[in-house]
């Protein structure tokens, strides 16, 4: 790990003085020379890989009032350093946004829980084995330009959805999925101005440049997630399956949430795919076909194979479509089952 | 009043900290000069402070072992992937592998070492490892002990399963994990009796 400077920016003003002397970096955020650092589960675990190399991390821990969750009338707001054990084992999420609350819970471990943020969660990077071992010289994604060493390689856990021939690594979250499927917001902190952002609009697909994961800027520190209240928050359920039983990436997950009506009918579905995409993935031709209809087997499996429609396979890989396609259906009738 | 980060404080705050000129060098440059002196860190250990001079990259796991001497909490995979680092923060669990001594300073920290009471008697989740025959080779056993109690804390020792995925961040490569979750369920009442 080559040596950094560190500094606490302890309130608003003194990250401000901080940033404020900090060149404009001209590549993506990721490869920034200053960062920011909170629960430090995936940045610290980059730098002593040497994948990301900082010249100086900026503790974020001691801003004050970033950590809260807060109930409004229209929304929830799930402040950037809350901390994932805390937001998963939260009165209020896990009984008006179940899927927020399993989301979290189901991913780690309790140490990592107890550590990691809900802004470090979401920006998490990949499990890509070539992305985090630098002595794969190809990698798009940590070396602009390099190729991709995955796409001749073992590209077992790799995406099948969202891929282009730059790379195909898995976006590696749980929690983006809960957010993505409930439409939630980005609040934003910039040179002294917030701004908001669709959560749906904050992951970039690879492309050309996988290497820019964000549309955030070096400078923008993200201050927390609104979730709207809606008639489907309730009924949602967030299913995840993994080689192992504890302590693992998805190889295959889905966030649903459900509104139905007294006959039974499907009257908005929210979906969202995880374990198989490159970026928080929302099945949008899934919740169509689900709208107006009951949630059966014949309905549930029609909406996942829509869902997985577009999906490009790789030599590995191809056991995920109907892996995904399975981990969905569960997913849609223990939804609708839930007694609510 | 301290800042605090509503939405309205902190704009307030924002504004008025855009408006300082700022003649210092941004801290990228600042590294590349090359002088760096350690900083100060005090670390509050077992209820006993040291004051050490360490660089931003030494994590608290190596500050325990190589600087102060407690070498209870094992280096193992060093990536937060094995919990043979864990160390209580604050009271709560957490991998001091992945944790920068500089993040840790003037919190409580708790190792191993600091379980026992001071006439010397074990805590009731040590015996209990005794007890129950819970380990074999010992490496993982500091890590174990101090995740078993915050499983317990954080009211997770309730049925076996419970118990397996809230000790999911702790690996046994001898496979004592049947025994420890006998332990866990032999001290979970101890503890609550405390």
């Amino acid at each position: 790990m080559q040596p950094f400077l560190y500094r606490r920016a302890d309130d608003p003003m003194a990250l401000v003085q901080i940033l404020a002397r900090e060149e404009s970096a001209a590549g993506p955020p990721t490869s920034a020379d200053t960062q920011f650092i909170a629960g430090g589960t995936t940045i610290f675990d980059l730098m002593k890989l040497d994948v990301m190399r900082p010249k100086a991390l900026v503790d974020i821990n001691g801003v004050r009032g970033l950590d809260r969750i807060e109930q409004s009338e229209n929304d929830v707001r799930l402040g950037a350093l809350a901390r994932m054990a805390d937001v998963a084992a939260h009165p209020l999420i896990t009984s008006r946004y179940p899927v927020i609350a399993e989301s979290l819970a189901l991913a780690a471990n309790p140490q990592l829980r107890n550590m990691a943020t809900l802004a470090g969660n979401v920006l998490q990077r990949t499990r890509c084995t070539y992305f985090r071992d630098v002595s794969w010289a190809a990698c798009n994604k940590r070396n602009p330009g390099s190729g991709c060493a995955a796409l001749g390689g073992f590209n077992r856990p790799h995406a099948v959805l969202g891929v282009s021939p730059s790379c195909i690594a898995t976006y590696p979250g749980d929690f983006a999925q809960a957010l993505i499927a409930l439409d939630a917001v980005v609040e934003t902190w910039r040179a002294g101005r917030t701004r908001a952002i669709a959560f749906a609009d904050l992951h970039r697909l690879p492309g050309d440049r996988p290497d820019i994961e964000t549309i955030l800027g070096s400078d923008e520190m993200i201050l927390g997630f609104r979730v709207p209240a809606a008639e489907w928050t309730r009924r949602s359920r967030f299913v995840k399956v993994r080689d192992r039983e504890s302590f693992e990436f998805a190889l295959a997950s889905a966030a649903v949430a459900l509104d139905v009506g007294p006959e039974g009918l499907v009257r908005q579905a929210r979906i969202a795919l995880g374990g198989v995409a490159t970026v928080p993935w929302r099945a949008r031709d899934a919740e169509a076909l689900l709208a107006g209809q009951p949630v059966t087997m014949e309905t549930a499996e029609r909406a996942a194979e829509a869902a997985f429609a577009a999906a490009q396979p790789q030599k590995d890989n191809a056991f995920k479509i109907l892996l995904g396609r399975r981990t969905l259906v569960r997913a849609l009738l223990e939804t609708s089952s839930l007694e609510i | 009043m301290p800042p605090d980060f509503s939405r309205r404080a902190f704009l307030g705050a924002s504004a008025s900290g855009m408006a300082l000129t700022l003649a210092s060098a941004p801290l990228a440059q600042e590294v590349d000069k090359g002088d760096r002196p350690a900083d100060l860190t005090t670390l509050v250990v077992n209820g006993q402070s040291y004051a050490l001079a360490v660089e931003p990259r030494v994590t608290l796991l190596d500050a325990l072992r190589e600087r102060i001497g407690l070498t209870g909490a094992k280096k193992g995979c060093d990536h937060g992937q094995c919990g043979a680092c864990t160390v209580l923060v604050d009271g709560r669990r957490v991998l001091s592998c992945l944790t920068l001594a500089a993040m840790a300073a003037g919190r409580a920290v708790t190792t191993v070492e600091g379980l026992a009471s001071r006439d010397g008697r074990l805590h009731p989740m040590q015996q209990a490892f005794i007890d129950c025959d819970a380990f074999q080779c010992g490496y993982c056993t500091p890590g174990q002990i101090l995740s078993a109690i915050g499983c317990v804390e954080e009211g997770h020792a309730g049925a076996d399963a419970d118990i397996r995925e809230s000790m999911s961040g702790n690996l046994c490569r001898c496979a004592a994990y049947p025994n420890i979750v006998a332990a866990i369920r032999q001290a979970r009442s101890e503890m609550r009796r405390a």
